[in-house]
């Protein structure tokens, strides 16, 4: 079957791609900015196409819940919200990696503390790759940079996530929920009609009992479970790092960013390149696990690194932490749901770092 | 070939579809497009606007501060962004409502006076149709069968009786536009 060209909103395209996953179940609650995915899938109506599941649950709390009771079932489910909603969901969260379970979180960030406003930010960088809830655990994270992004990461998350039994997130914000570009969308998928062996769907005479679970009483036994969630990360940092680098061959000055800023980042480095600044971008594909191998490696080439965001600071720690002292690494970024422009960014680049 | 543009005017006058026909047309040839609204407390009562890319290239950022065509629907806009068009570019205006006209050297002003054609055509929806036909005059970037073929999929189905007129409305545009 071939791939069918739209012009979507990144919201619809999560909606339009987890259907065609192959995804059993959508449990949600509306906040802008991405409510387009919830009445994507009411509109869609995929119970009667493929037999998903859409449900509205009555709060956030309980859209998480139903997301843990179905991925306990082995089956593909998701749930999606804004900065708000995703904290509410942390419980749930902290959950089910601690029961090693499978499923997909979708965040479109929008600018906090608090209810903060409804428009695009990446303040939500620290929750979504150092855990979130409580507890020593990770979420695959994936920074989509584009509408296709926004479709291709669903299956992409939900591969990974069954791959290693974790929660993955797609970490993305109200810009590229709001946006509409051209998105080729992959042929439907059937649902699958098989479940992991883990899965807990009645205990048959053949077999011990399955026991999902996220609570252990006993010390030592909680503590080789923390080193087997240790190694599965240690697997994930080796396996599955994801980047993209933009004339990164010749590069003095490295702009780092992910999501939006990389796409007005971009924009810069075609700016700066014009004026003979010899600039280049490292756009993180996954925030976790961070490519800090690459940016490492880079750090012997660039004079400078420029972490670019939509937040006060955030992933600058993971860049620092990266080049471990080889170079100096700046922060530069708009607040509140104010998204950066492709000038502003050059502009600090000349008048902070160049000349500063 | 890239062309950068951003359409803005109040919430209601049609300037978000407007934008979805422009990128839409952009897809129907073949280009690579992005249309990225201003959503949220401003789309309620107050200015709406969008930046359209349409490119033969990957757009790299869809949210930029200079374009190479405005299209203006209100004066709170022209305010706003007559300073935003790009030395050598276009400003389109409709001077419906407008007290102070724009005054830029540097860039080529046109006038498409479509509020005032949707009210003799008596179909003030096809506004926006006949701005967009004066956009496709000036910057003839997609051909008017592409158009078309957006329009069709910009619009439910339900509503395809609608796109005669709305081809009518994009003639008229390219008729009445007039460099000031």
């Amino acid at each position: 079957m071939e791939k069918e060209l739209r012009l979507m909103k990144g919201n619809e395209a999560v909606a339009e791609a987890a259907i065609r996953a192959g995804a059993d179940g959508y449990f949600g609650y509306p906040i802008t900015p991405q409510s387009e995915i919830l009445e994507y899938l009411m509109e869609a109506s995929p119970w009667k196409t493929t037999g998903m599941v859409v449900l509205q649950a009555e709060s956030e709390i309980a859209a998480i819940n139903m997301v843990y009771g179905g991925a306990a079932c082995g089956k593909k489910v998701l749930t999606t919200s804004s900065s708000p909603g995703i904290s509410l969901k942390q419980e749930g969260i902290t959950y089910i990696a601690g029961a090693e379970l499978p499923c997909l979180i979708v965040n479109v960030v929008r600018g906090g503390p608090g209810l903060g406003t409804i428009q695009p930010a990446q303040s939500d960088y620290f929750q979504a790759v150092k855990g979130g809830g409580h507890g020593d655990y990770h979420l695959i994270v994936l920074a989509p940079a584009s509408v296709q992004e926004m479709a291709d990461f669903v299956g992409l998350g939900f591969d990974l996530a069954f791959k290693y039994r974790n929660p993955a997130m797609i970490l993305s914000d109200g810009a590229i929920g709001q946006m509409m570009e051209k998105v080729w969308l992959s042929p439907q998928q059937e649902r699958s009609k098989s479940v992991p062996a883990w899965a807990t769907t009645g205990k048959p005479s053949t077999r011990k009992r399955n026991i999902i679970t996220s609570l252990d009483l006993d010390p030592n036994a909680q503590e080789v479970f923390n080193q087997k969630l240790i190694a599965k990360y240690n697997e994930i940092k080796e396996k599955e790092v994801r980047y993209e680098e933009l004339r990164c061959d010749d590069a003095e000055y490295l702009f780092v960013a992910y999501g939006t800023s990389a796409r007005v980042c971009m924009k810069s480095v075609q700016l700066a390149r014009a004026q003979g600044i010899k600039v280049g971008l490292l756009r993180p594909i996954t925030l976790y696990p961070y490519p800090s191998k690459r940016l490492n490696q880079l750090a012997d080439r660039v004079k400078v690194m420029i972490s670019v965001e939509m937040s006060a600071g955030q992933m600058i720690e993971d860049v620092l932490l990266s080049v471990n002292g080889k170079v100096p690494v700046h922060h530069f970024g708009r607040m509140g749901g104010i998204v950066t422009n492709p000038e502003e960014v050059v502009e600090n680049l000349k008048s902070k770092i160049i000349g500063g | 070939m890239t062309e950068e543009i951003i359409i803005a005017g109040f919430g209601g006058q049609g300037v978000l579809s407007m934008g979805k026909i422009m990128a839409y047309s952009g897809v129907m040839q073949d280009m690579e497009v992005s249309w990225m609204p201003s959503y949220g407390p401003e789309m309620r009562g107050g200015t709406a606007n969008v930046i359209v890319i349409i490119s033969s290239e990957r757009i790299s950022s869809p949210i930029i501060k200079h374009f190479d065509t405005g299209i203006i629907l209100n004066q709170q806009s022209l305010d706003k962004f007559e300073s935003s068009v790009k030395p050598g570019g276009v400003l389109i205006y409709d001077s419906n409502g407008i007290t102070r006209h724009p005054e830029r050297k540097d860039i080529t002003i046109y006038r498409v006076d479509a509020a005032e054609e949707a009210g003799k055509m008596n179909s003030p929806k096809t506004f926006n149709m006949i701005v967009l036909g004066g956009f496709l005059k000036v910057k003839p970037i997609i051909k008017m069968e592409n158009v078309i073929k957006g329009l069709k999929k910009s619009l439910p189905e339900r509503y395809h009786n609608l796109i005669p007129m709305n081809e009518k409305a994009l003639q008229k545009g390219l008729e009445i536009v007039k460099k000031v």
